[in-house]
């Protein structure tokens, strides 16, 4: 964590970068997001297994692109966020400086997308064993047991878009959720408001979902919504065979032509 | 009219029973795939025991998250609308916690301020409130700071409150606490001056809220929520999972024979939030949202109606992602 701090505290003392985005003692415990831009309040930064959030989704957030080049500390999920925003050019290559602390604390920068691809190279990570359990038992059901599955747990979602909000490839300025001349998607958080939402939303995410499960994490009600963008993005890595936050140049699975493409109906 | 009675863990078991004959359905925080969820009990045993609180407030029951206000059909020449009543049980919600209980004070001033909202009360006139004292409380907890406390007896219609000897001391605080206590008034004892205070859990106060109401005024420009607000991701779960929180927004679902109109919670968190037509929007940066949700709840409702719209029981702490803290925020503001 010392390490960290003199970092962050010697980027901001040289001007390297404008803005340290990392992890800060919240209620309880809890690590939350902090953006620290001067040399002296560096010492707010913590470091600790307890920083499992991704806070890749503050890089495309107006209010801290204002303050000019972030340094971004960076657990894997971050990473491979960062890799995904470069390939969807919402990043260039080296806009940001990745600072990955590993276990024993030492801090290693990454300056562009290549250094990071490289890192992610050794140690990708992805979904946590729990995460993984859960996947394989979906898997397994029939499709009217998964069908009942997310029946049952959507009924209680409220709509209150934390899940989108929170997601790091949740981006778009406009969400087709929000349009309204025309309405595409019911608003409404009833049964049919709730499934189109989460379908539109999975479907959106496959090929570019980083499973870094923030917004299963961000769910207030608990539902485990990031299991459905997961499962849309591996059905997608399978398919296609290339998957997201891994390189920086990644074309989207879902949008790209390929005259070479497999199937016949497209060509 | 507050009378103080006494009643055993017994009888008020017993007292599910009698108000499921009665036909009461009783809705009470119970434990769902390990979470803590207000849901359709019949005994006490079913209510769970050691919690702080549900994460969803209690006003879904009297201000649903979807409310169908009327529907219409186009034939030629004319248009044929119809209205709906909302479809009601009387309903005892057994064992809100004060805070939440006091909420249902803020939303009877909204909901019948200018006009008398029909569905809310429809909804509402079916609910008794029987509040339970807490013995707890976390670090989100802030009700002493906005005018309750973990014995207050504000919004409840009874409120029970567990004594160091088993049993509850039982406030019969309304005519409808004295009609549910009716139902079988042996199953209650005279109360014979026990401590009330003994087991209440110890919730020091953070700020003063008439202090802090006094401030604001003078804040409307200052960087604070800006500053505070950094690491808000716009989403609407503070708002959702509020006790006091309004705000809805009307949408259509319709096509071109027919549609109907729905009544939904909308949240000043979210970016549409007071988008106009035009494209404007009075508040479109999140600080400014933000700093709605302040004055909205210590501001303008507190000018109105004497009091903040806010029961510090900080549903919207543990719900955020992103852990703005709404104790500490106000605290900082207040010390401003
Ligand atoms: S965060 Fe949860 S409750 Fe909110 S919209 Fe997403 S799934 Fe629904
Ligand atoms: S959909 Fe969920 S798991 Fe996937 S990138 Fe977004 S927040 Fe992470
Ligand atoms: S304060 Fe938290 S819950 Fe409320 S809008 Fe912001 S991120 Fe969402």
């Amino acid at each position: 964590m010392e390490a960290l701090r003199t970092k962050a505290k010697e980027l901001l003392a040289q001007g390297e970068v404008q803005v340290v985005i990392g992890y800060e003692a919240g209620t309880a415990g809890v690590r939350r997001p902090c953006f620290v831009r001067t040399a002296e309040s560096a010492i707010r930064l913590v470091w600790d297994t307890n920083c499992i959030g991704n806070l890749a989704g503050y890089l495309t957030r107006p209010e801290i692109k204002r303050f000019g080049k972030p340094a971004i500390v960076a657990n894997n999920a971050v990473l491979r966020s960062l890799l995904q925003l470069v390939a969807e050019r919402q990043l260039q290559q080296d806009a940001v400086l990745a600072l990955a602390v590993a276990q024993d604390g030492v801090v290693t920068e990454l300056p562009t997308a290549q250094a990071v691809e490289d890192y992610l190279a050794i140690s990708p990570g992805g979904l946590s064993a729990a995460d993984r359990e859960k996947m394989e038992h979906l898997a397994q059901l029939s499709r009217e047991e998964r069908w009942t599955f997310w029946q049952r747990e959507l009924e209680r979602c409220i709509k209150c878009y934390a899940c989108r909000s929170s997601c790091p490839m949740c981006y778009c300025g406009h969400c087709t959720m929000d349009c309204n001349r025309p309405q595409w998607v019911s608003v409404p958080s009833h049964a049919l408001g709730n499934l189109e939402y989460h379908t539109v939303r999975a479907m959106h995410l496959a090929g570019r979902c980083v499973q870094c499960g923030e917004c299963g994490r961000a769910c207030p009600v608990g539902i485990p919504i990031h299991l459905l963008t997961c499962y849309a993005e591996e059905s997608v890595h399978r398919q296609f065979g290339q998957q997201a936050g891994t390189r920086a140049k990644l074309d989207y699975a879902l949008g790209a032509f390929r005259p070479d493409d497999k199937e016949s109906f497209i060509r | 009219m507050a009378t103080t009675l006494k009643i055993s863990a017994a009888s008020l078991a017993a007292l599910f029973a009698v108000l499921g004959d009665a036909g009461r359905r009783i809705l009470g925080p119970a434990e769902v795939d390990g979470r803590i969820e207000l849901k359709a009990v019949r005994t006490l045993a079913e209510v769970a025991g050691d919690q702080i609180q549900p994460v969803l407030s209690a006003k879904e029951t009297a201000f649903p998250r979807v409310e169908r206000l009327l529907s219409y059909r186009m034939a030629p020449g004319k248009v044929e609308l119809q209205d709906y009543d909302p479809e009601v049980q009387p309903t005892v919600l057994f064992g809100l916690r004060p805070c939440e209980a006091a909420g249902f004070n803020s939303l009877d001033a909204v909901f019948n301020w200018d006009t008398r909202d029909k569905f809310f009360n429809a909804r509402r006139e079916q609910l008794t409130v029987v509040g339970l004292s807490c013995t707890q409380a976390d670090d989100a907890c802030f009700c002493t700071s906005v005018g309750g406390g973990p014995g207050s007896t504000k919004g409840s219609d009874i409120l029970l409150t567990p004594l160091p000897e088993g049993g509850y001391l039982a406030e019969i605080l309304t005519e409808r606490g004295e009609a549910l206590k009716d139902l079988a008034p042996a199953l209650f004892q005279p109360a014979n001056g026990e401590d009330k205070e003994a087991m209440l859990a110890k919730v020091e106060p953070s700020f003063e809220h008439q202090g802090l109401a006094a401030k604001l005024p003078g804040l409307f420009t200052s960087d604070i929520w800006a500053e505070q607000s950094l690491r808000c991701i716009g989403c609407g779960a503070c708002a959702f999972v509020c006790p006091t929180c309004v705000c809805f927004d009307i949408q259509e679902e319709a096509d071109t024979k027919q549609g109907q109109r729905l009544r939904c919670w909308d949240s000043c968190g979210l970016r549409q939030f007071t988008l106009h037509a035009s494209g404007h929007n009075p508040r479109s940066a999140q600080s400014e949202r933000w700093r709605q949700r302040i004055y909205h709840k210590f501001g303008y409702f507190a000018e109105r109606f004497g009091g903040p719209m806010c029961v510090g029981c900080g549903k919207c702490s543990r719900a955020c992602p992103v852990d703005m803290n709404l104790k500490e925020h106000l605290t900082q503001v207040y010390e401003v």
